[in-house]
């Protein structure tokens, strides 16, 4: 089951038991300290979303709770069994969709899949049936017996996920699936997601888009330096921030000092420039609109557009860590 | 076992795929071991030198030179002999189409049997020095036997007074034919010694061996930039069965390369390998060495490319300095020496030993060389190598 609408009330599945469960995990890499005391759970049939910018620490969760990487500290469990880099039947359990196109590109998209098939200890008849149904699955069935590298990026990506459905899983696993995919691409594969949960897989989801988040995730959790400052489901989430609006203002001029200027309004509650668009958060638009503006062509700017939008887990970002998620 | 065999299966298919490595394995040396043996094949395989008798005695001296001395050589290849004139035999030395001719002057027998001094004239090619210092040579110890036999003659005459004619002719007969009574037989470095083109057939095929092995453990370094050594990781696969599956693409991929090289370094080039048994003997325990150095080598490298390039000169280092390019052995008992340190040196030693009538027991000892290389380096890669799998 699966949030598709942004705004709209999840339908979250009866609770069952945890099929993944974290529970204060630390790992660090020399002096950095990657994640720090991170811990949450997914139930059967949840997509659960890691937010978080580049560099937040959420592939280095994924790595520990796909055995990839040992924890300096806390446990992973699936379906009740203690993942470490040695557990060879709790890695049967979870089907890995790395950040990279992990594939070989000298081998057909049906070859790619067999080799993991043959890895997962799937018997011939078995991963044969199990190929047709994943390349069915991610629409790759009629270039099946290309050569990946003949494929093109979105057709790559699709082929990843297919591989880490070959066995079964029980928990899947998506690091930023949809990164570099065209809109057409993207939209199969947020759609074969959608399809997996509503078949009852934990699905474990990480993105820095919000609008990916918004759509498919039942609950989210936000990471920021290695912390998870944040976790809910996504109406929870934005209702934290009260009743709250952005505005977003295209501008021609000192982008900053504009910022500046917005910010020292009493009305604004964050606020952020990037590019030649500030966004402020203020708690009522309507209200607020005429004095931001006034106060941007105040600082010397001039105004060439103005959005009103909805709060969302941007905002909620933007919120906790004064720091937008594309940073 | 089974997660071994299905990444080594992987990995081979990848590479049949990719065409490089079959052009490095088995069309390279394959097409350099036809260009050398075909650049230095007529200059190193002895061919026999080429003489012309010229004949204008007539006796049985010359007679005797041609059926006792220039047979014996021509029936053992050192020699190809033929009559002619002596203008004749003189242009054709001249025009370097001979090596040396013999010229035997009129009345040359009955000089002999006299006391008369006489002289045979060898006439070299300037352009076949060898040749006609053979020639010279030939001539020379034809003529000392002549004297022994006149020697011989003259003693028999002062001491038995009355000998007649026919018994100092049979005398004179009998020791300028009588095989000598010490003959040097030369069994060590020619028999030894591989022909040009088993050399370079085998020379190229143990050189381009360390760059068809590097292959297997090197793509462990290709699946961590590529991510899908973490995509194994994730997998239920011990890390060993990773680091065997590409031990085993190695293997195969130069134990294969190196078959298809000798069968076809035999049918295209006429290589002689020697006793099959001790080829695959050799074949294997190269093979072995040749996955523990690049291993070796490619655990002390970050990236795909680094490992490659330090693969590419600790190859051709090794490759020079074992032999593989030029008989090393040649070039003084140092080189000779510090050529072991290689198993290129060890391989070519090894099928050195199986020239002639040399069999599986002669190749042991290279064999055992080559095991040795392998034990020690494989075992040093595979104590720093866990730290590739670790990511």
């Amino acid at each position: 089951m699966n949030v598709s609408t942004v705004g709209a009330e999840a339908v979250v599945p009866t609770p069952t038991r945890p099929v993944l469960t974290c529970s204060n995990l630390r790992k660090s890499f020399g002096d950095l300290v990657a994640v720090d005391d991170v811990s949450f759970s997914i139930t059967t049939g949840e997509t659960y979303g890691l937010l978080g910018p580049n560099g937040a620490g959420k592939t280095t969760v994924i790595s520990m709770i796909a055995g990839v990487l040992d924890a300096d500290a806390g446990v992973v469990d699936v379906d009740g069994q203690r993942m470490h880099p040695g557990a060879l039947g709790v890695k049967g359990q979870i089907g890995y969709v790395p950040q990279d196109i992990a594939l070989y590109p000298d081998l057909t998209g049906r070859e790619n899949l067999r080799f993991f098939a043959s890895l997962y200890h799937l018997r011939r008849r078995e991963a044969t049936e199990r190929t047709a149904e994943v390349l069915e699955v991610v629409g790759l069935t009629d270039r099946a017996d290309d050569q990946v590298k003949k494929y093109s990026g979105g057709m790559k990506r699709r082929i990843n996920i297919a591989i880490g459905l070959i066995h079964r899983p029980r928990l899947l696993i998506l690091d930023e699936p949809t990164v570099g995919v065209d809109p057409q691409s993207r939209n199969s594969i947020l759609e074969s997601i959608e399809r997996l949960s509503s078949e009852g897989m934990a699905v474990l989801y990480t993105t820095h888009y919000m609008e990916e988040a918004e759509r498919l995730c039942d609950r989210v959790g936000i990471v920021d330096l290695g912390h998870l400052i944040a976790e809910g489901r996504p109406r929870e989430l934005t209702a934290r921030l009260g009743a709250a609006e952005h505005i977003v203002m295209s501008v021609e001029g000192d982008v900053e000092s504009a910022r500046r200027a917005v910010d020292d309004l009493g009305v604004v509650s964050r606020s952020t420039a990037e590019g030649d668009t500030i966004d402020a958060l203020v708690p009522e638009a309507e209200s607020a609109l005429p004095a931001v503006m006034q106060a941007v062509m105040a600082s010397g700017a001039s105004i060439r557009s103005v959005v009103v939008d909805e709060p969302d887990l941007e905002a909620v970002f933007l919120h906790l860590t004064g720091k937008r998620l594309r940073d | 076992m089974a997660a071994s065999l299905d990444i080594a299966a992987k990995d081979l298919r990848q590479r049949v795929r990719d065409r490089s490595a079959i052009l490095l394995a088995i069309v390279v040396p394959l097409a350099l071991a036809a260009i050398f043996s075909l650049l230095f094949g007529p200059a190193s395989t002895p061919r026999p030198f080429e003489y012309a008798v010229v004949d204008q005695d007539g006796g049985p001296i010359v007679a005797a030179f041609e059926d006792e001395v220039l047979d014996y050589l021509e029936s053992e290849e050192i020699v190809s002999v033929e009559a002619m004139g002596e203008e004749e035999a003189r242009q054709a030395v001249s025009d370097g189409d001979l090596d040396a001719a013999f010229v035997f002057p009129a009345g040359f027998s009955e000089a002999v049997q006299s006391e008369r001094p006489v002289e045979v004239e060898v006439v070299g090619s300037a352009d076949s020095p060898t040749g006609t210092d053979v020639a010279r040579s030939i001539a020379r110890s034809f003529v000392a036997d002549l004297d022994a036999a006149r020697v011989a003659v003259a003693a028999v005459a002062h001491q038995q007074a009355g000998t007649s004619e026919d018994e100092l002719s049979a005398i004179a007969e009998q020791v300028a034919t009588a095989p000598p009574p010490v003959a040097l037989r030369d069994v060590s470095a020619s028999a030894k010694v591989l022909d040009t083109k088993t050399y370079f057939a085998a020379g190229m095929a143990v050189f381009f061996l360390l760059f068809t092995v590097q292959f297997g453990v090197s793509s462990l370094l290709e699946e961590r930039s590529d991510g899908t050594l973490a995509r194994l990781l994730a997998a239920p696969v011990r890390r060993t069965s990773i680091l065997v599956g590409k031990l085993l693409t190695s293997i195969v991929l130069g134990v294969v390369s190196l078959t298809v090289l000798v069968v076809g370094t035999t049918l295209l080039l006429g290589a002689t390998w020697g006793d099959p048994l001790g080829v695959a003997l050799l074949i294997l325990a190269g093979v072995l060495a040749g996955t523990g150095i690049t291993s070796l080598v490619a655990s002390f490298a970050r990236t795909p490319e680094q490992a490659g390039s330090w693969q590419a000169v600790v190859a051709v280092t090794l490759g020079l300095l074992g032999g593989a390019f030029f008989p090393i052995q040649q070039s003084g008992s140092f080189m000779a020496t510090a050529s072991l340190v290689t198993p290129h040196a060890w391989f070519l030693r090894g099928l050195g030993s199986l020239v002639g009538e040399g069999g599986v027991v002669d190749v042991l000892p290279a064999v055992a060389a080559l095991l040795c290389f392998a034990v020690v380096t494989g075992a040093v890669a595979m104590t720093r190598i866990g730290r590739v799998v670790a990511l």
